[in-house]
């Protein structure tokens, strides 16, 4: 390129284009500048106002009361009671002054609370509360009170606890309340509320499935702050709205009952009007005392509930499987009879029963027995072979229409369904032909067979009422109507009279009911869990607890014109009339002559050596000197 | 300009439309400051409308400086300031920290803020010595890269990297406009627009998230984005008409950081609303204006590449803040002049609007000697 000669002229021109362009690209970023104005606070206005308004005002939450938790008669299961609480204000501390061991010494604080709080003041914004005690004595509230004035940052106020009147024995229902995990706070979309102190929400059974019912509207002190945290001026305050009462079906004086009446086994109990399908009792025992969960439970306890093996925090009524055992034989019955086998006819039980090169047994030699005779007295071979005769597919649609594997509308998570196996489940689930000695299992509840004491209940119910009873906790919950079930009239009336032959002078004779005019019909049941031999199953305190087999009884009162159903399974009881079936008529007895049920009662702890409160204490003090933990003190 | 009997001569030769634009915006800066302080002339508003008539009148006084007087000091100014800048450098050294000013009894030096019109001053003057001819040279070309690269990189390394860019950005347009090839800007330009990726991708993690969070300020709101964050919030949240005077939320009650310094726009803009920003907008592209008229009518090419190079100061320091505040460029800590509290930014802008008082007065007596 030849070099061009530039002269005055020449660069004056550039001059005055260069300047042009310069003022062009001025001019450019200015109108860039104001587009990103209108853009900020006119199309994105709305956007940053609402995060200007949540930069200046704050809102302390004020946690609304929770709900009550009240039975079918309007009788508390879980209500709030007053409490005393004190809480440390980070912004109104003196600077320089160590407050935490002073308010430490006189609310008597454990070492591992003090740490808890020195945390949580490091970390704490200037306006939100530490909280330093909840539900504290009111000895200790009231010398915290009288030094407030030289105790600046500490804030001494009442407030509210879960109170559960029933303790222990309604644990497994209502599950228990604590403070958010950082996991529940993190899925609530980092609800403040849950950072309140004092603030609890449901973590297991009713207190967690109701939870959006019971927890209402926080309220809240609206408050201006700076960014900073110092407060500026107070707003108008947002009143919190309570949560809802939600009222169950449960009668828990029976519940209670039922639950006490369980002894030191470990069972669940479930009672049910078959009226309607209200659930009326299921309590699961052992359990936890969730007053203890609701001021925060100490790791000693939850090592020591954590440990037994009788699963104090499991609701067997729903969440346990066990196999039904000779319960499920008026069910079998009622479909052999549906199947066209006749009533009448015999089969001639010799105590064994060959099938293949297996030998299936009897636990007693019945000679010849007919429908009637084999219920009563609970012979396994005239179930193996009739059912044999039957064939699973004309038994199982049947047997599974009294509830057996059926889900119920509950409010309680981790409910398990149980199972009535057939062919095609058996290909489906372990890819393999449904054999013989599948049906021979099945036919006295044993094999694949599982069920739930709620099923259990609920089977009692349909076979006492040839009715589709459907439970139902809630009172909310509108009553399922009931369907008639797939049986005949003349059929049922048998399977009723052989199950009150069951009570009157069959397996579960001696659990007759103790009233004039009211008679109980039942079946007992013996799950076994593991093969043990005949001698040490006619010895059971040689065998291990964990090896015994599982004791069941259902039944309905009264026979003649039925109204409450029961079910139960004793894990480990042992033989079902022995354990099972006096639980429940001691249960059902509740409901028609309190006084003589709480007679029985009273005998039976004493057997026991103790209520339920004093056998807990005592538990727990032999658990923590066995662990090296010094003793419980003694509560106020 | 008021041409009336009975104002005395001197003063109705005086730019009153300028001084009567600053006079707003500096007025209007005043009013934010009052309400920056929660409705108060302490501590701010009250010291910098001092400083402001302070160095108003200063700036008028240099109005009367001759072309020749201003020519004759650019070598020396800059040549002053260099030295200072080594001086703050060695004092750094020395007190083991970093150092922007020299403590000169009562008042504190910034010798940085000198620099910004000393080096326009100097470019002027090194390119009204170069022949026609020559422009195109390397010859034409490496003293004056020579000449803005040295204190550029002393400012940079006291860190002040809001400085540099501005004495970067006012050399590299008096070079522009003095009309050296244009690839000398677009080649650089293009180099670091190709190479901006692989030196992203081949930097350390903070450097990179620094970056992120210019990009998205956002994602780190409560830490380096927290400033951004707030300044949007602040400007956003004013809508089109504003808060209303002394209602501002955001800088009353302290989200918005530096509310009356670096983000002092952010805390008009909130109260006053798009409108008052707008306006503020306006008066400094008017003021703007006025210095490149200034440049656009000036006979000598001292006189014009000064003028342009100075309006072209005014400029970047308006348009820097701005694209900061509004989240269009990072944080790099240049105040909005005449409206945030402190003197420097002050002293600077007065400084400039002063010599182009005086190229403006040149030129009036030169073209029209009888008025």
């Amino acid at each position: 390129m030849k070099p061009i000669r530039i002269t005055t002229a020449h660069q004056s021109i550039t001059f005055s284009r260069r300047m042009l362009m310069l003022g062009g690209a001025q001019a450019a970023i200015g109108g860039l500048l104001i587009g990103r104005l209108g853009w900020l606070a006119v199309a994105q206005n709305e956007k940053y106002q609402l995060l200007s308004e949540s930069n200046r005002v704050q809102l302390i939450p004020v946690p609304p009361r929770r709900g009550w938790l009240i039975d079918r008669n309007g009788k508390p299961i879980a209500i709030n009671k007053a409490s005393f609480r004190v809480d440390i204000i980070p912004q109104q501390l003196d600077k320089g002054r160590d407050i935490v061991p002073e308010v430490a010494k006189l609310l008597q604080l454990e070492p591992d609370e003090v740490d808890r709080i020195r945390k949580e003041l490091a970390t704490s914004h200037g306006f939100r509360p530490v909280s330093v005690g909840d539900n504290v004595p009111y000895e200790q509230y009231a010398a915290i009170t009288v030094r407030l004035p030289d105790l600046p940052g500490v804030a001494a106020s009442q407030g509210f606890t879960r109170f559960y009147p029933g303790g222990p024995t309604v644990g497994q229902l209502v599950g228990y309340v604590g403070a958010a995990s950082t996991a529940e706070y993190e899925r609530e979309n980092k609800n403040p509320l849950l950072l309140v102190p004092g603030v609890k929400i449901g973590k297991e059974g009713l207190e967690q499935t109701l939870e959006q019912t019971l927890r209402g509207q926080p309220g809240g002190q609206r408050v201006e702050v700076t960014a900073r945290g110092k407060l500026v001026k107070e707003l108008d305050p947002k009143p919190d709205i309570s949560g809802g009462t939600v009222q169950l079906t449960i009668d828990s004086d029976l519940h209670e009952y039922a639950a006490r009446r369980i002894g030191d086994q470990s069972a669940s109990v479930v009672v049910i009007d078959v009226k309607t399908g209200d659930i009326l009792a299921m309590p699961s025992m052992p359990s936890f005392d969730p007053n203890n969960f609701s001021d925060g439970i100490s790791q000693a306890e939850w090592k020591m509930l954590s440990g037994d093996d009788h699963l104090p925090l499991l609701d067997k009524t729903v969440e346990s499987l066990y196999p039904s055992g000779s319960t499920i034989k008026p069910s079998m019955a009622m479909a052999l009879l549906n199947a066209g086998i006749d009533r009448h006819q015999r089969v001639n039980c010799t105590g064994s029963y060959p099938l293949g090169n297996h030998v299936f047994h009897c636990d007693k030699r019945h000679g010849p027995v007919d429908m009637d005779a084999a219920v009563v007295h609970s012979c396994d071979i005239y179930f193996y072979e009739m059912c044999r005769r039957a064939g699973v597919e004309k038994l199982a649609p049947l047997v599974r229409s009294m509830g057996f594997g059926e889900k119920f509308d509950l409010p309680f998570d981790n409910q398990r369904y149980g199972t009535i196996p057939d062919a095609e489940w058996m290909m489906r689930k372990y890819h393999r032909e449904w054999q013989t000695y599948d049906t021979i299992n099945m036919s006295i509840g044993q094999g694949m067979v599982l069920i739930n004491p709620m099923q259990l209940a609920v089977m009692a119910s349909r076979l006492a009422t040839g009715m589709r009873v459907v439970p139902r906790l809630l009172k909310s919950k509108p009553v399922v109507p009931q369907t008639h079930l797939a049986v005949d009239q003349d059929h049922l009336d048998f399977i009723r009279k052989a199950m009150w032959g069951v009570v009157d002078h069959g397996t579960a004779a001696a659990a007759k009911f103790p009233i004039d005019g009211i008679q109980m019909a039942g079946k007992t049941g013996t799950a076994q869990t593991h093969n043990l031999s005949a001698s040490e199953r006619g010895n059971y305190t040689a065998a291990n607890w964990k090896l015994r087999d599982h004791s069941l009884f259902m039944g309905f009162v009264p026979f003649d014109n039925p109204r409450y159903a029961a079910g139960t399974i004793v894990e480990h009881g042992g033989f079902g009339a022995a354990v099972a079936a006096p639980l429940i008529r001691d249960t059902l007895l509740f409901l028609f002559d309190k006084q003589k049920a709480l007679a029985n009662l009273d005998a039976f702890e004493q057997g026991l050596g103790g209520t339920l409160e004093e056998r807990i204490a005592r538990k727990t003090a032999a658990w923590r000197s066995s662990n090296g933990l010094p003793p419980l003190p003694k509560q106020a | 300009m008021i041409t009336s009997a009975i104002i005395p001569r001197p003063l109705a030769r005086l730019p009153w439309r300028l001084i009567f634009l600053i006079v707003a915006i500096a007025g209007f800066g005043l009013i934010v400051l009052y309400s920056a302080a929660g409705g108060s002339i302490r501590p701010w508003a009250m010291k910098q409308a001092i400083v402001f008539l302070g160095f108003l009148g200063i700036a008028i006084g240099m109005s009367w400086m001759s072309e020749a007087t201003i020519k004759s000091i650019a070598f020396p100014l800059y040549g002053v300031t260099l030295i200072m800048l080594i001086g703050v450098e060695a004092l750094g050294f020395v007190s083991k920290g970093a150092q922007r000013w020299l403590d000169l009894g009562p008042i504190r030096l910034q010798p940085s803020e000198f620099m910004k019109p000393a080096i326009v001053l100097t470019l002027a003057r090194f390119y009204e010595l170069v022949p026609a001819g020559e422009i195109r040279k390397w010859r034409a070309i490496w003293p004056a890269v020579a000449l803005l690269g040295v204190p550029a990189f002393l400012i940079l390394v006291q860190p002040d990297l809001g400085t540099c860019i501005m004495v970067m950005l006012c050399g590299i347009t008096v070079m522009f406009l003095a009309g050296i090839p244009l690839w000398i800007f677009l080649a650089p330009a293009g180099a670091i627009a190709v190479a901006a990726p692989f030196v992203y991708s081949m930097m350390h993690g903070y450097q990179r998230k620094r970056i992120d969070i210019f990009l998205d300020p956002e994602s780190d709101p409560l830490g380096a984005g927290y400033h951004i964050s707030q300044s949007k919030i602040a400007i956003g949240s004013g809508g089109v008409w504003g808060k209303g005077f002394l209602h501002g939320s955001q800088s009353h009650l302290d989200y918005l950081p530096e509310g009356h310094t670096d983000f002092v726009f952010a805390t008009m803009a909130e109260e006053w609303g798009l409108v008052g920003g707008v306006l503020l907008i306006f008066a400094f592209a008017m003021v703007i204006r006025w210095g490149m008229k200034v440049s656009a009518h000036s006979k000598s090419r001292f006189a014009q590449l000064t003028a342009a190079g100075l309006s072209a100061t005014i400029f970047f320091y308006v348009s820097i803040n701005l694209m900061m505040v509004t989240g269009l460029a990072p944080v790099v800590g240049v105040p909005l002049p005449l409206v945030s509290f402190g003197g420097s930014a002050v002293m600077t802008v007065m400084l400039c609007l002063g010599l182009l008082m005086a190229l403006e007065r040149q030129q009036r007596s030169r073209s029209n000697p009888l008025s």
